[in-house]
C-alpha cells in the first residue's frame, strides 16, 4: 500500500516539477524580453518603474498609526512605567558592577573578585582550561584598562540576557502548548530576525528612554527569537514515555511542566541560552547609538577619532567575553546534573559554591588593603593603542599591500561591481520581480514563489525600488564571493578534526568581533567604494558558509563514505558524488544564513558610504521620519524573507528526498 | 582627582550665596555624549561644573542626530554642541515639534567645507584657490572616477550640497559621499601613508587639525541667499555656487523643563560659551595626550579657572 502511494506521489511530482521549471523559464523569457525592449527604448516608462504618482504614502499612514498607538492608546505611558522598573534593575547591577551611585551602594565589586569567581565557575564547568579562560578574560580586561567600560556593558547584559531568557522561555512554552500562538509568533519572529537594526532603534528610544534602558530593551528583543524556537523544539521532542511516567506519579499540569517537560528539554533550552548570550554580545556596539554605555560607546568614540589600536583592543575584549561565555554555556549544555549519594555532607555537595564564595570574599577583603586588586588606573594599564596604530598604518602603507589592493579595487569596481549594479538597475521593475519569482519557483516551489511576488511588489510600491536593488546587489555580490572563498575553505578544513576546530574558532572570532572595526581597514585598503562595502559584508557572510559546510560534511553518515571507499572511489569522486550531495541541504542552511547576515551587514556598511536603503535609514535617525524609517526597514525585511523562505523550503525538500533527519 | 573635587567645591562655595535663590532638583541632569572627542570632553567639563554646584549629573551615549528627539521628551536635559551645518536640520525639526529650545551660542564659530591635508599642496601648488583645485582635478582621480577628480563629501544626511556646487561651478569632480566621519578619517589616514593628494569634506573645530595639518579650499565667498537665490554668487543661474559660511553657529540646546527643574544649572548653561581654541584644547587632551575624557575635563577645568568660574557665580 505504502509503495503504491509512494509511486503515485512520485508520478505526480514528476510532471509538476516539469511545469514548475517551464513556468520559471517562461517568466525568465518574458523578463528578458521586457529588458531588451527597454534597451531598445520601446518600453513605456510606467512599465520600467512605478510612477511616483502611483506610490501610496505608506510612510504617512505608518506615522499616523504610530502616533495613534503611542498617544491615544496610551502605549507610551505603559512602556514608560515599565521603563522605571527596568531602570531600577539596571541601577542595581550598575552599582554592583561599576559603582554607579544608586541603591544598594555596595559596588563596585573588585576586578580580582570577579576574575576569581569566573575561574571557579569555569573550573566547575570545564576543568582547568575553562578556569583559565574565565580568569584570563577578566584579567586581560582589567590590565588593558577597560575594566570600567566592560563592566558597564556587563551590567546591562546581566539584565537583558535573563530577560530575554524568561520572555523567550514563556513564549516558547505558550507556542508549544497552543498552536494558534505558534502560528502568530512564527511570522513575527521571521520579520524580527530580518528587520534591520536601525528600524527598532528609534521606537526603542521613544518608548524606553535613551540610555541603558533602551539599550537593554533593544538587546532583549534581538536575542529573544532563538530562545523561543529552541524552547518549542525541545518541548516537542520530549518522549511520551517520560510524560506518561509523570502522569502516573500524579503530577499536576504545573508540576508536569516544571519537573518533567523542562528538565527533559534541558539540552535544547540551554542551546537557546547560548544563542541568547551570543546575540546579546553582538548588540554591544550597535546599541551604543541609543545610549548603551560601555565598550560599544567607547569603540564608537575611538573610531570617531581614528584610533585603530584602541578600537582593536576593545574588539578583542568583546571577542574574549563572547568566547568565554559561549564555551562556558556550551559546557553547561554537555554537563549533566550531578547526583550525590544519600548522606553526603552538605559542604561536599556544595563544594564549588563554597569555594566560589570564599574566593569572592577573599578578594573583596584584599581589595580593601591593596588598591591594585580593586582597580587598575589608567597610568598602570598595558594598553598598546598607539603601537597597534603604527603597526596597522605601517602594514597598510607597504608597497605590495597597496599594489594588491589597488589591483583588486580596480578590477572589482570597474569591471565587475559597478557594471553589475548598472545592469541590475537597468532591468525594468516587473521583469525583476519575474526573475525573483522564477528563482523562488524553481528552487522552492509554488509557495515561496507567491510570497516572493507579493513581497517584491510591495517593495516596488514602497517607492524605494532603486535603493532596494542596490542593497540586493551588494548582498548578491558579497554572498557570491563568499561562496567562492568560504565553501572550498570549509571543504578543506572538514578533512581533519584539528583543522575543523581551528577554522571554527576563527569563525567564532570573526562573528563576534564588532563589525564596525572591519569597516575602517576596509576603507583604508579599498577606499570608499563598492569594493569596501562588499569586502566588509564578505567577512561576515563567509562565517556561516564555512561553519555549515564543515558541519554538513562531517555529519555525512559514515556508512555512506565507507560504501564509497569500498567501491574504490577516489577522494575527489567521494567528495563530489557522495559527501557534497549529502551535505548540500545543511550547506543550504548556511547559505541562507549567509544571505541573512549579508542583509544585516549591508545596512551597517552604510557607514562606509553606500547609495542603498542603509544610507536612507541612517538619514532617518534624526527621529522625525518614523514612518519612512519603518518602510525602509520593511523593504529590507521583505527581500530577506523571500530568500529565507525559498532556500529553507528547498533545504527541507532535499533533506526529505535524501532521507536525512531535519 | 578627589583633592581636585574638594578644591572645586571650595571654589564654588565662595560664590554660593549667589546661587542660593533657587533650589535645583536632586534628580540627575542627563548630559548626552556623542562620538567625537571635543563634545565628550566639553560635556564632562560642564558636568563637573554642575556637580561642583551640588547637582547630580549622569552621562548617556547617544547618536548625535537621534538625540534631539530625546531632549524634546526630557529624557536628556541638554545638548552642548549643535552644529549649524551638521545638526541644524534635526535641531530645527525638533524645535518645530516643541519641547526644547535654543540656549544660546558659543563664541566658537564652525566652518565646514572642502578641505585638504597639507601634503596635497605639493601635487597642486595653486591651492587653496578653488580654480587652482579645479585645474589639477586629474591629480585627485581614482580608479572609479576616470580622469575626473574625486571629492569625498560628508554623509548624505549632513546635506552638504557638494554635488550642486560641482555643477554650479562647472568643476571636473565626481562627488562621493562617505558614510560616516570615521570613513572620512580612514580615507585621510590611508592617503597619509604615501602622501596621496585628497580633497575631502572637513570641519573645524575638530581633532583632525591636530593630527593632519591642512587648509580649507577657498571658494567664492558666501553671500546671504546663495542657497536660495540663483542670482547670488558667480553663476547667475545656479544655487550653491559659493563656499559655506566661514562662521556657522555652535549652539547649546536645552529641554524646556530644565529651567524650572534645575534653575541654577540652567542659568549656568545659558552663560556657558567656549571659543575655538578652548574646544581644540579639549579635543587635544584626549586625542593627542590620550587622557580619558573625565581626566581631560578635570585637567581643563584646573588649567582654566578664570574661564568657567565666572559662569558658575
Amino acid at each position: 500500500m505504502a509503495d503504491v502511494a509512494g509511486s503515485i506521489k512520485n508520478d505526480t511530482v514528476g510532471p509538476a516539477q516539469w511545469s514548475r521549471g517551464r513556468v520559471a523559464l517562461a517568466l525568465v523569457a518574458v523578463a528578458v524580453f521586457l529588458t531588451l525592449l527597454h534597451y531598445a527604448g520601446l518600453l513605456p516608462d510606467w512599465l520600467f518603474r512605478i510612477p511616483e504618482s502611483m506610490i501610496p504614502p505608506f510612510a504617512g499612514w505608518l506615522d499616523a498609526i504610530f502616533n495613534f498607538v503611542k498617544d491615544d492608546l496610551g502605549l507610551l505611558k505603559l512602556t514608560r512605567t515599565l521603563t522605571e522598573g527596568l531602570e531600577w534593575l539596571l541601577d542595581v547591577t550598575a552599582n554592583l558592577m561599576f559603582g554607579k551611585r544608586r541603591w544598594p551602594h555596595i559596588g563596585p565589586i573588585p576586578w580580582t573578585a570577579v576574575a576569581g569567581v569566573a575561574a571557579v565557575i569555569g573550573y566547575y564547568l570545564g576543568g582547568w582550561r575553562m578556569a583559565a579562560l574565565g580568569a584570563g578574560t577578566f584579567i586581560w580586561t582589567a590590565l588593558i584598562g577597560q575594566w570600567k567600560i566592560a563592566m558597564e556593558t556587563m551590567s546591562v547584559l546581566m539584565v537583558a540576557a535573563p530577560l530575554a531568557f524568561f520572555i523567550g522561555l514563556t513564549l516558547g512554552i505558550l507556542a508549544w502548548k497552543y498552536t494558534w500562538v505558534n502560528r502568530t509568533i512564527k511570522p513575527v519572529l521571521s520579520v524580527l530576525q530580518t528587520l534591520p537594526f536601525f528600524t527598532y532603534l528609534l521606537p526603542a528610544v521613544i518608548f524606553f528612554k535613551v540610555g541603558p534602558t533602551a539599550g537593554a530593551v533593544a538587546t532583549t528583543i534581538y536575542a529573544i527569537p532563538p530562545m523561543i524556537l529552541m524552547t518549542t523544539l525541545g518541548l516537542q521532542k520530549v518522549s511520551p514515555e517520560v510524560v506518561e511516567a509523570g502522569n502516573m506519579s500524579g503530577c499536576t499540569k504545573w508540576q508536569l511542566l516544571r519537573h518533567v517537560y523542562l528538565p527533559s528539554a534541558r539540552t535544547e533550552i540551554l542551546v537557546g541560552v547560548n544563542q541568547v548570550i551570543m546575540l546579546c554580545l553582538a548588540m554591544v556596539v550597535l546599541t551604543a547609538f541609543i545610549g548603551m554605555p560601555g565598550l560599544g560607546a567607547k569603540l564608537l568614540a575611538m573610531m570617531g577619532s581614528f584610533k585603530l589600536g584602541r578600537s582593536f583592543e576593545i574588539g578583542v575584549t568583546i571577542v574574549l567575553l563572547a568566547v568565554m561565555l559561549d564555551r562556558m554555556s556550551k559546557a553547561w549544555v554537555v554537563k549533566q546534573p550531578e547526583h550525590f549519594e544519600r548522606g553526603t555532607p552538605w559542604w561536599r555537595r556544595h563544594a564549588i559554591l563554597l569555594t566560589g564564595v570564599a574566593v569572592f570574599v577573599f578578594f573583596c577583603i584584599l581589595a580593601q588593603f591593596v588598591d591594585l586588586a580593586a582597580e587598575i588606573g589608567r597610568k598602570q594599564n598595558f594598553s598598546q593603542g598607539k603601537e597597534i596604530d603604527t603597526l596597522i598604518k605601517g602594514f597598510l602603507a607597504l608597497e605590495p599591500v597597496q599594489a594588491t589592493t589597488g589591483a583588486i579595487r580596480y578590477v572589482l569596481n570597474v569591471w565587475i561591481l559597478n557594471p553589475f549594479r548598472d545592469f541590475l538597475l537597468s532591468i525594468p521593475t516587473p521583469a525583476f520581480i519575474m526573475l525573483i519569482v522564477a528563482f523562488a519557483l524553481s528552487l522552492g516551489g509554488k509557495k515561496p514563489a507567491i510570497y516572493g511576488a507579493i513581497f517584491f511588489s510591495l517593495v516596488a510600491l514602497s517607492g524605494w525600488w532603486d535603493r532596494s536593488v542596490i542593497t540586493l546587489y551588494s548582498v548578491i555580490s558579497a554572498v557570491s564571493l563568499a561562496l567562492l572563498i568560504g565553501v572550498p575553505l570549509g571543504i578543506v578544513a572538514a578533512r581533519s578534526e584539528k583543522w575543523s576546530q581551528r577554522v571554527l574558532l576563527a569563525c567564532d572570532t570573526a562573528q563576534t568581533f564588532p563589525s564596525f572595526i572591519y569597516l575602517i581597514p576596509a576603507i583604508m585598503l579599498f577606499g570608499i567604494t563598492a569594493t569596501s562595502v562588499v569586502m566588509s559584508i564578505l567577512i561576515f557572510a563567509m562565517v556561516p558558509l564555512i561553519r555549515y559546510t564543515i558541519e554538513g560534511l562531517r555529519t555525512v553518515p559514515p556508512e555512506m563514505t565507507e560504501a564509497a571507499d569500498m567501491s574504490g572511489a577516489t577522494r575527489m569522486q567521494k567528495l563530489w558524488n557522495v559527501q557534497l550531495p549529502l551535505a548540500l541541504p545543511t550547506m543550504a542552511v548556511g547559505f541562507n544564513q549567509a544571505i541573512m547576515f549579508a542583509f544585516f551587514m549591508v545596512i551597517i556598511a552604510a557607514f562606509i558610504g553606500t547609495q542603498d536603503l542603509g544610507q536612507e535609514l541612517q538619514r532617518t535617525l534624526a527621529g522625525t521620519d518614523l514612518g519612512k524609517n519603518f518602510v525602509l526597514g520593511i523593504c529590507v525585511s521583505l527581500m530577506a524573507l523571500t530568500f529565507d523562505l525559498t532556500i529553507m523550503q528547498w533545504a527541507s525538500d532535499q533533506k526529505k528526498a535524501l532521507g536525512l533527519p531535519d | 582627582m578627589n583633592k581636585f573635587t574638594t578644591a572645586l567645591t571650595a571654589g564654588v562655595l565662595a560664590f554660593a550665596p549667589m546661587a542660593l535663590f533657587a533650589e535645583d532638583s536632586s534628580d540627575p541632569i542627563v548630559i548626552p555624549i556623542h562620538n567625537w572627542s571635543s563634545q565628550i570632553v566639553m560635556s564632562h567639563v560642564v558636568g563637573q561644573i554642575f556637580e561642583s554646584m551640588g547637582n547630580n549629573v549622569e552621562f548617556v551615549t547617544t547618536d548625535s542626530q537621534a538625540v534631539y528627539e530625546s531632549v524634546r521628551m526630557g529624557d536628556v536635559t541638554l545638548e552642548l554642541e549643535v552644529w549649524e551645518g551638521a545638526f541644524g536640520a534635526s535641531f530645527r525639526a525638533a524645535l518645530e515639534k516643541g519641547g526644547l529650545h535654543d540656549a544660546g551660542d558659543h563664541d566658537a564659530v564652525t566652518r565646514e567645507d572642502w578641505w585638504y591635508p597639507m601634503w596635497t599642496k605639493d601635487a597642486c601648488p595653486g591651492l587653496p584657490s578653488w580654480e587652482a583645485l579645479n585645474d589639477c582635478a586629474a591629480v585627485f582621480a581614482t580608479a572609479e572616477t576616470g580622469d575626473k577628480g574625486r571629492y569625498l563629501d560628508g554623509p548624505v544626511d549632513w546635506l552638504k550640497h557638494g554635488q550642486e556646487r560641482v555643477e554650479a561651478l562647472g568643476m571636473d569632480f565626481v562627488v562621493v559621499n562617505a558614510g560616516s566621519a570615521a570613513a572620512l578619517w580612514a580615507e585621510i589616514g590611508a592617503a597619509e601613508a604615501n602622501k596621496t593628494p585628497v580633497v575631502v569634506f572637513n570641519w573645524t573645530p575638530n581633532f583632525a587639525e591636530a593630527v593632519w595639518p591642512g587648509e580649507f579650499v577657498e571658494f567664492p565667498k558666501w553671500e546671504d541667499g546663495c542657497d536660495k537665490d540663483p542670482a547670488v554668487g558667480p553663476n547667475k543661474d545656479a544655487l550653491y555656487d559659493c563656499g559655506n559660511p566661514a562662521d556657522g553657529y555652535l549652539k547649546k540646546a536645552a529641554w524646556d523643563g530644565m529651567k524650572d527643574k534645575w534653575p541654577a544649572a540652567y542659568d549656568v548653561l545659558t552663560k556657558i560659551s567656549f571659543t575655538n581654541p578652548q574646544i581644540a584644547e579639549m579635543a587635544r587632551l584626549v586625542d593627542v595626550e590620550e587622557l580619558e575624557p573625565e581626566e581631560a575635563a578635570a585637567e581643563w577645568l584646573e588649567a582654566n579657572p578664570t574661564v568657567w568660574q565666572g559662569w558658575a557665580s
